[in-house]
């Protein structure tokens, strides 16, 4: 069947199967060369495509044991981050990181090692995994932590699943008194003036902005800025003290069909961008507030299907990160390509990161990380390779989970560790490999 | 509250649809009792409703193909539940079960011989007790044999014509039967089945409408409206057409 990722490019024709119980893997293993496991299918690119066999892990997603005195809980891969929220929340247990959506399963929150809104302290989500089960191209099912398996733990920390198939982890969630965040705007008038807030806003758990990807000249680089941290129940206003752990509101908008490309235009963008933009400045005089979890994390699950937003042809989401010292050079000349291209997006995102972590393939590293959103259509692909040309020349990289279009040299050029991992993968799992994806196959890795 | 409804018993719990009405059933306050024939699979289904509802749930080993039906089963639930829902089944290969009158022979008793007997095992002692809800998972397929499954097909006839006797033989006692024909459900029996969308139930569905039936005893239900009409246009079909019709 057609499969493609959250970007809905490239679309492949794809052999689908559900693994519904790890003994059906060995089955499946000799039914195939290669294969790759898919959790919910929000990576953007290729990463969960391979048109030989592309399998499910939504169906394995049991809970195995969960501590209520340390918060330490042990499920399968396929449980979804929604999942965990909807049970454990009210019990008033949050995970440690969190992407910018819930629909993803806590195998691909590995697999693509995802960071959240407070990298710059807690680090990616595949920091705080104790130990995770990992079936090989033998069938043969190892245990992997810091302590056993090490090396082969650190390669599938943000390894695309190409060192086999995640079955389950062990992490610790943390406990929240309230499901509110504290939430404050600031908004900044140029670059300069955004990294100098990501900077004063160290100390808050959590940041990011959004940023005008349009502005050009004295306002390049202006930007909304979002902090926050959860609230102790004390805190909350008195309409919200009654149930301090609430599930998120309900109230959902849906995207329900592609949106004509016509709509995507310099006009329409700007527009957008301008008057996000106005209003960040209008809630940046109102002060803080608190607000649902729900929101502060995942804005975009309310508009279901967004995706559709970009039309018929999907869109490419292109982010990077690039080296603290080069990040203000380097995120200038990025933005400035792009709103030179007219091509810009609806969604620019910024955010500092803190280090890099243990994960050989991991994307974070300390300095700024640019997303942006670019429909498929023509001229798009020079734009790219534009842009990879700014993040390859500031000492770059770009994030696997997100890419579509990468060059294999461009990859090796930004991840320095991927011989590392390449040694360890091939070690582990045979050459050649047997856990493949298109995106694997198009990078050479 | 759930009106009184304490414990509940899943016989079939590893299933995707035991699975979803056990959830629904934990959701409920129920304290749940899962059966099931293999261990594993059924240790793996206990922890994780465990560990997302942080209710108490035991775990029975049942196998209808056993000597004794899986009968048995009831010897060992402590109290006996006020709410027993069965869901064993198994779809079988229509084509084997002609050439191989074991292969049929299985999906009869799956489908028909133990589930009735279980069924048949707890009624007489929800009757003792003078209340408690039975509730079986039969199939639309039971309504008139089809060329296609009539193995199947037949089988939950019996159990639906078995479902329909122990109502009546039962009403006066207090405990109550409700029939289940859930029509398609996208679960591991139907996987690579290419079903018409608005016909189609998830389990979950079929799990809601198990709750709100025993809440508000109903006899039979449909999970889909749609199926009900359907039905009865198909049970009135001569069957000198439905013969022809019947490949479907």
């Amino acid at each position: 069947m057609m499969l493609a990722g959250w970007g809905r490019y490239p679309a492949l024709d794809c052999r689908l199967e559900r693994l519904r119980r790890r003994e059906d893997l060995s089955g499946l293993l000799h039914r195939s060369t290669t294969l790759i496991a898919r959790g919910n299918g929000r990576s953007y690119g290729d990463a969960a495509l391979n048109p030989e066999l592309t399998l499910s892990m939504r169906a394995m997603d049991r809970m195995r044991a969960f501590d209520a005195v340390t918060g330490r809980l042990d499920c399968e891969a396929g449980v979804l981050l929604a999942d965990l929220l909807e049970t454990f929340v009210p019990r008033g247990w949050f995970p440690p990181v969190v992407p910018g959506t819930r629909l993803v399963t806590v195998g691909g929150m590995i697999a693509a090692d995802v960071h959240g809104k407070n990298h710059h302290r807690d680090g990616t989500f595949g920091a705080h995994v104790e130990s995770l089960t990992l079936a090989g191209a033998d069938g043969a099912i190892r245990e992997c932590s810091r302590e056993e398996n090490a090396d082969l733990f650190r390669a599938t920390l943000g390894g695309m699943g190409l060192t086999g198939v995640i079955l389950s982890a062990r992490f610790r969630l943390r406990p929240v008194e309230t499901a509110f965040v504290m939430a404050e705007t600031r908004a900044a008038r140029d670059l300069d003036e955004t990294m100098a807030l990501f900077e004063a806003s160290r100390d808050w758990p959590h940041s990011v902005a959004w940023i005008d990807c349009l502005a050009r000249g004295a306002g390049l680089g202006r930007a909304v800025m979002t902090r926050g941290a959860f609230m102790e129940r004390g805190a909350l206003p008195p309409g919200l003290a009654s149930n301090p752990l609430r599930p998120a509101p309900a109230g959902k908008l849906r995207v329900p069909a592609d949106a004509p490309s016509a709509l995507l235009n310099r006009v329409s963008i700007g527009l957008f961008n301008a008057l996000c933009y106005r209003r960040g400045r209008r809630r940046a005089r109102a002060g803080a507030r608190p607000i649902h979890f729900d929101r502060f994390f995942f804005p975009l699950d309310r508009i279901e299907a967004w995706n559709r937003l970009y039309g018929r042809r999907g869109f490419v989401q292109y982010q990077c990160v690039l080296p603290k010292g080069d990040s203000a050079a380097g995120v200038a000349a990025l933005l400035e390509r792009a709103a030179a291209s007219g091509q810009g997006s609806f969604l620019g995102v910024l955010k500092l990161f803190g280090p890099a972590g243990e994960g050989l393939m991991s994307f974070p590293m300390e300095g700024y990380t640019l997303a942006l959103d670019f429909p498929v259509r023509s001229g798009a692909a020079a734009l790219l390779d534009g842009l990879d040309e700014i993040t390859h020349r500031h000492g770059g990289r770009v994030y696997l989970a997100k890419d579509a279009r990468c060059a294999p040299e461009r990859l090796r050029e930004g991840y320095p560790r991927l011989g590392a991992f390449e040694a360890v993968r091939d070690e582990a799992v045979g050459a050649p490999p047997r856990f493949a994806s298109e995106l694997s196959r198009r990078l050479a890795l | 509250m759930n009106g009184g409804i304490e414990t509940a018993l899943v016989i079939g719990a590893t299933s995707d649809i035991g699975r979803a009405i056990a959830h629904a059933l934990a959701e409920d306050g129920c304290v749940l009792q899962l059966a099931a024939r293999d261990p594993a699979r059924l240790e793996r289904e206990t922890r994780d409703l465990r560990v997302r509802t942080r209710g108490a749930v035991t775990a029975h080993r049942c196998d209808v193909l056993d000597e004794d039906g899986g009968v048995s089963l009831l010897d060992t639930l402590d109290p006996l539940p006020d709410v027993a829902v069965c869901v064993v089944g198994r779809l079988g290969d229509q084509a084997k079960s002609q050439r191989d009158g074991a292969a049929a022979e299985r999906v009869m008793r799956t489908n028909y011989v133990g589930p009735a007997l279980l069924m048949g095992a707890l009624a007489e002692r929800f009757e003792r007790r003078g209340g408690g809800v039975l509730v079986g998972i039969s199939s639309v397929a039971g309504e008139r044999g089809r060329a296609s499954n009539y193995v199947y097909g037949s089988a939950k006839a019996g159990f639906t014509a078995f479902l329909s006797g122990l109502r009546g033989r039962l009403a006066a006692s207090g405990a109550h039967v409700v029939t289940v024909k859930p029509g398609f459900v996208r679960t591991r029996m139907t996987d690579g089945m290419d079903l018409p969308a608005r016909l189609t139930a998830t389990p979950e569905e079929v799990a809601a409408a198990v709750v709100a039936a025993i809440h508000r005893p109903r006899d039979v239900i449909y999970v889909r409206r749609v199926w009900r009409p359907i039905m009865f246009v198909l049970r009135a079909v001569p069957e000198r057409v439905f013969k022809r019709m019947s490949r479907l």
